[in-house]
């Protein structure tokens, strides 16, 4: 059963929450989804050329006021 | 009779053989090719600088570059070298000159200044103020997530020399390595991305 996560990664600036999601992301089993919440206003850009680069699915991006909330399915 | 039949025969193994040697010669120059070409999926950079905000920008790409799971190597030389040494006091059996490249380029990652704006280190106090406050990461935190991240440092072993840095003054750290220019040329020959800072 594939699970989906929330993570909090409020306050961290670049390059932490790409760092950060790459160590949830290893954490993850394949179909897995995870949620997380960033307020870094690089990381709606950032985190579809991140997608693009390790082939992991976004399946969406949400920016609520200051807060990105973003949902990435772990590929393979 | 006889020879017009050998060399008849030897004509057509050479026909059936030489076809073949030169398959085989191909394919091993395409494989040495495939594996020189370079890898997107790499990056290279010369860290040729030591003040703090070049630093910053080297290993922000660097550990940025690794969450995107790139594999980084890091070549530091010049300043970048004496950039990378603990704070501290210096080892013994070093001659006068070095000794004095030591003074004149005291280690310390707290210490490294900012290239504009330094203003007799007040520019950098205001500089890492804001930093903590705004939730950036400082330099020896990144060098941990580099650490972290598998990003590999390598050392100019001539720089080392030239300024009389010896490696146990160097901050400690897993993936490091010394070596000369052919050993970065050969791994940004292989790398898709090459950055000098």
């Amino acid at each position: 059963m594939a699970e989906d996560t929330m993570y909090d990664l409020i306050g961290l600036k670049c390059p932490m929450p790409i760092v950060k999601l790459n160590k949830i992301m290893k954490t993850l089993a394949v179909n897995d989804e995870c949620t997380v919440t960033v307020d870094d206003p690089a990381f709606t850009p950032d985190v579809k050329a991140w997608c693009n680069k390790t082939g992991h699915t976004l399946l969406s991006c949400v920016v609520k006021a200051d807060t990105i909330v973003v949902k990435i399915r772990k590929q393979a | 009779m006889n020879n017009l039949a050998t060399s008849m025969n030897d004509a057509t193994t050479n026909n059936m053989v030489l076809p073949m040697q030169d398959i085989v010669a191909r394919l091993e120059r395409l494989e040495k090719q495939q594996s020189d070409s370079p890898d997107s999926n790499a990056l290279s950079m010369v860290v040729f600088s030591g003040e703090l905000d070049k630093l910053l920008a080297a290993f922000i790409i660097a550990t940025g570059a690794a969450a995107c799971g790139m594999r980084v190597s890091m070549f530091f030389t010049f300043w970048g070298t004496a950039a990378i040494k603990k704070d501290g006091p210096q080892v013994s059996g070093k001659s006068m000159v070095e000794r004095m490249f030591g003074w004149m380029l005291p280690g310390g990652l707290h210490k490294r200044k900012l290239t504009r704006m330094n203003m007799a280190g007040v520019g950098r106090r205001m500089m890492v103020r804001e930093m903590k406050k705004k939730g950036t990461p400082d330099l020896p935190s990144l060098i941990e997530i580099a650490k972290e991240t598998d990003v590999e440092i390598r050392v100019c072993e001539m720089s080392m020399s030239l300024m009389g840095i010896r490696k146990e003054e160097l901050i400690d750290y897993t993936d490091m390595t010394f070596c000369g220019v052919a050993s970065f040329v050969e791994s940004a020959s292989k790398s898709g991305t090459t950055l000098f800072i």
